[in-house]
């Protein structure tokens, strides 16, 4: 019983710079880091130092709220720094590789022989589980919920996102592998998410075991939250974990292989990468030495995409979620008059204020100016045109802006993460830092209803 | 321009320094010249090109066809009432004559209404230690537009100051008042000054100079107060029907006449799509629907029974529902409400306009009212889909 899902509202963000569908060589390299600050709310509890010798798929950090969860090292090698800032908040967990493949062992085998019990512990310890997220809230499950079905996205609709087939094309049978594991861990559906706008992978369409739903139409199409809400949605009280499909390859080739690869493919991307392709590389990675000599001057690296990643420096490291790495022009130049209608400046807007909504398919070179300054809600109907969603946009950030969690709750707070807001906070004429808003906001409700 | 910019920033006063407001007024200067290079820290790393001030500078040009219109029929009808121009002639007769007459009488409104509004801001922006926010820019531009020529001048400083004190700052500024600004002008110099907002002698300006003299029968009536008296043949008779009305050489507030500069600035609001399209068709449609009913138990009274689209072309009707019942702070802002939002506006002007013609312009009104119940229908909007969120639970 799959079911087809038309979404209208939202638009794709057309920039210059899309990947070509081509391997670069491999990146190996031996600097890496893990960020706890990747996942929302994490407290991280070190359980290595500087000096440790790790190997692939031992602990550094744990998380206080649950310390099942483990976050592991994606190498083999030494625990070279642990930066902190504020209040001793640590930041990152650099390893130096060593060359030597040595692996953490775990349990190998069929998942569908397998008891819940041990798929969990296996998911957990090999630190695989902070994949699995959930809604609300947009935090790392928790192990211990009975989750009302589990939902994997196989799109990626934002701006020059990877294409999730290609890059799981011809390993059907690992991503089957994950698939059986996630089916495990609840007694509801296991939902696989594919595009109906094109021809899916043979991976993605061939998948057993799932419901699998085809979703159309532009971006937020493919965040697996505005799917979630289309499919089965959340209600007050109950949990949903959400996947993508590029996690559960890890999940997959931990069965397959009994132990923890965090090799990755991703996408390079953006008008400053001189040749935007897909490269395999590693979780945590040094982006200098994955862009090395295939990059311009003058731009901002990104982990993640224009609209929801990181900014990172030039020799910063791609993120634990992260498969698309973006170097778009960095901004700062002020515009003489760059308020001005229809000429002079004329970026991107859908707000048929500048004349790119007469060419919808040109591909834009984007800078990360602001284009303006933050001031108070004056427009409306702008978050709406974006946001396919039956909530109340503007009324739920508002809400959120005064931390009334009643109003939030009535309003559909825990169907949503910042992500989905990504695009009312582009086209913002105001220009709030609406995923600012929204993170802050699901961090309240979470600590006041736990 | 890159002297400029270093020009300014020579000059930049300090925000914490000994005048504040110094700050406040080069501050507001400079992100007008220039919009600041910042960029996205967090969030977003790419923003639309479209902000605040170009919102609302769209919403000033949609206003200047009517703004020009309104300086030229301001001379043409001084012309008329001196007998100068006769009607019936080419309206273009003595063209640059009339327009340089209006554009003198209209400039010192504007010159005032900017004035004292922006005047007010920036000692708002300077008090609270914020940016300048555009939203007067368009209030400015509406305040001229919807008074009568002949307005005196204090009075229009008055009302523009207690208008951006009361009906916004004190809410909170751009974007945070109930009321719309400009329409607050305007209901302040209503009840205020009743004498100088309505009756026959405000709308055309009779100052005369030595030799000139009013023309037998001059009466300076706006076509509503005729059309009370009258109906449509009266209408018809003082050269104010359908057609004329639409066209709009006829005596009213300095903007509002002209449903053809009305229509243009209506087009460019649209097809920006800044103006909402529900509020202006469903306030047209809602006045419509009113001046049917009228029409219907119109009786003897000749007033109820002038056709329905020509009631909708006179006064400030066709200006209300395009440039101030869309004004997306006052105004319903689900989508669903903006319907109920302008039906109401435009049952209520139509209605107060006829059911009490010592308010001829009840738009005005009207829109005010919709103003304070567009919250309260917004809330029934929203009630509804939390109700069927909370459905979705009993019934899962």
């Amino acid at each position: 019983m799959s079911k087809d899902v038309k979404i209208s509202k939202g638009v794709n963000i057309k920039l210059k710079g899309t990947a070509e569908k081509l391997y670069a060589n491999p990146v190996s390299t031996s600097d890496i880091v893990i960020r706890p600050t990747d996942f929302p709310t994490l407290m991280p509890k070190l359980v290595v130092k500087v000096g440790d010798k790790v190997k692939v798929g031992s602990p550094l950090f744990y998380n206080k709220e649950n310390d099942k969860v483990l976050f592991t090292s994606p190498i083999g090698g030494e625990v070279t720094e642990i930066k902190r800032g504020e209040k001793r908040r640590i930041l990152e967990v650099r390893v130096k590789g060593d060359g030597a493949d040595s692996y953490e062992t775990f349990k190998q085998g069929d998942p569908n022989t397998l008891s819940k019990e041990e798929i969990l512990e296996n998911m957990l310890k090999s630190g695989v589980w902070p994949f699995v997220r959930q809604r609300p809230f947009d935090v790392i499950a928790n192990p211990a919920d009975e989750p009302k079905a589990i939902h994997i996205t196989a799109i990626d609709t934002a701006p020059l996102s990877p294409d999730y087939g290609f890059i799981v094309h011809g390993q059907g049978a690992v991503f089957q592998t994950g698939l059986d594991a996630l089916a495990k861990l609840t007694s509801g559906k296991v939902h696989l998410n594919i595009t109906g706008d094109s021809n899916a992978d043979e991976a993605f369409s061939g998948a057993k075991n799932v419901q699998i739903n085809k979703i159309s139409g532009p971006h937020p199409s493919g965040n697996v939250g505005v799917q979630v809400h289309h499919i089965d949605p959340v209600n007050k009280g109950e949990v949903v974990w959400v996947l993508r499909a590029l996690d559960v390859l890890t999940i997959g080739k931990l069965f397959k292989e009994g132990k923890f690869d965090a090799s990755r493919s991703i996408v390079m991307a953006g008008s400053k990468v001189k040749s935007p392709k897909y490269v395999k590389t590693i979780m945590g990675a040094n982006v200098g030495d994955i862009l090395k000599d295939n990059v311009e001057e003058g731009g901002r690296y990104i982990s993640g995409n224009p609209l929801t990643g990181t900014k990172i420096p030039a020799n910063g490291h791609l993120g634990f979620y992260d498969y698309q790495l973006t170097v778009i022009p960095e901004g700062g130049e002020n515009r003489f008059m760059g308020w001005l209608p229809f000429i002079g400046f004329n970026g991107f807007s859908l707000s048929r204020t500048s004349f790119s909504f007469l060419s919808p398919n040109k591909e834009y070179d984007l800078d990360t100016n602001l284009n303006g300054e933050e001031r108070a809600f004056v427009m409306t109907g702008q978050y709406e045109k974006v946001f396919p969603m039956d909530i109340y946009p503007v009324h739920l950030v508002k809400s959120m802006m005064i931390k009334d969690i009643d109003l939030m709750e009535n309003l559909g707070v825990y169907e949503v993460a910042p992500e989905d807001f990504a695009l009312c906070e582009y086209s913002c004429t105001s220009k709030i830092e609406t995923q600012k808003v929204v993170r802050e906001a699901l961090d309240l409700v979470r600590k006041e209803t736990a | 321009m890159k002297a400029l910019e270093e020009f300014m920033q020579k000059i930049k006063p300090k925000s914490d320094g000994k005048f504040p407001l110094a700050h406040a007024v080069w501050d507001g200067t400079y992100t007008f010249l220039f919009v600041p290079g910042h960029t996205n820290k967090t969030g977003v790393h790419i923003r639309d090109s479209v902000d605040l001030k170009r919102t609302m500078i769209i919403v000033v040009l949609a206003l200047i066809p009517c703004l020009l219109f309104g300086m030229y029929n301001v001379g043409h009808q001084h012309f008329l009432a001196i007998g100068e121009a006769v009607s019936g002639e080419s309206v273009c007769n003595l063209f640059w004559d009339k327009f340089f007459f209006g554009a003198m009488k209209v400039l010192p409104l504007i010159i005032i209404s900017y004035g004292v509004g922006l005047g007010v801001e920036f000692v708002f922006a300077a008090i609270n230690k914020h940016a300048i926010q555009e939203g007067f820019l368009v209030s400015g531009m509406l305040i001229p537009l919807i008074v009568p020529v002949d307005i005196p001048w204090a009075m229009l400083a008055v009302a523009t100051l207690f208008a951006v004190v009361i009906g916004k700052e004190v809410f909170g500024g751009t974007g945070m008042n109930i009321l719309n600004v400009a329409l607050v002008t305007r209901a302040f110099l209503f009840f205020a000054y009743p004498t100088k907002m309505s009756g026959d002698k405000v709308w055309v300006n009779i100052d005369l100079a030595e030799g000139e003299k009013l023309v037998d029968g001059f009466s300076g009536a706006t076509p509503l107060g005729n059309a009370v008296k009258g109906g449509v043949d009266v209408l018809n008779a003082t050269h104010a029907s359908l057609m004329e009305s639409v066209i709009g050489f006829i005596p009213g507030s300095i903007g509002e006449t002209s449903v053809i500069a009305i229509g243009l600035g209506a087009l460019l609001l649209l097809i920006t799509g800044i103006g909402s399209w529900r509020i202006m068709l469903s306030t047209f449609i809602g006045g419509y629907l009113m001046a049917l009913v009228f029409n219907q138990v119109a009786g003897d009274n000749l007033y109820m029974a002038v056709p329905a689209i020509h009631q909708l072309m006179l006064g400030g009707f066709a200006f209300g529902a395009v440039f101030m019942a869309t004004d997306p702070v006052t105004g319903a802002q689900t989508n669903k409400g903006q319907w109920a939002y302008g039906l109401l506006i435009g049952v209520m002007a139509i209605l107060i306009r006829v059911a009490n013609p010592a308010y001829p312009e009840g738009v005005m009104l009207a829109i005010l009212l919709g103003n304070v119940f567009a919250p309260l229908i917004d809330h029934v909007v929203i009630r509804s889909n939390i109700k069927n969120r909370l459905k979705r639970v009993k019934t899962a």
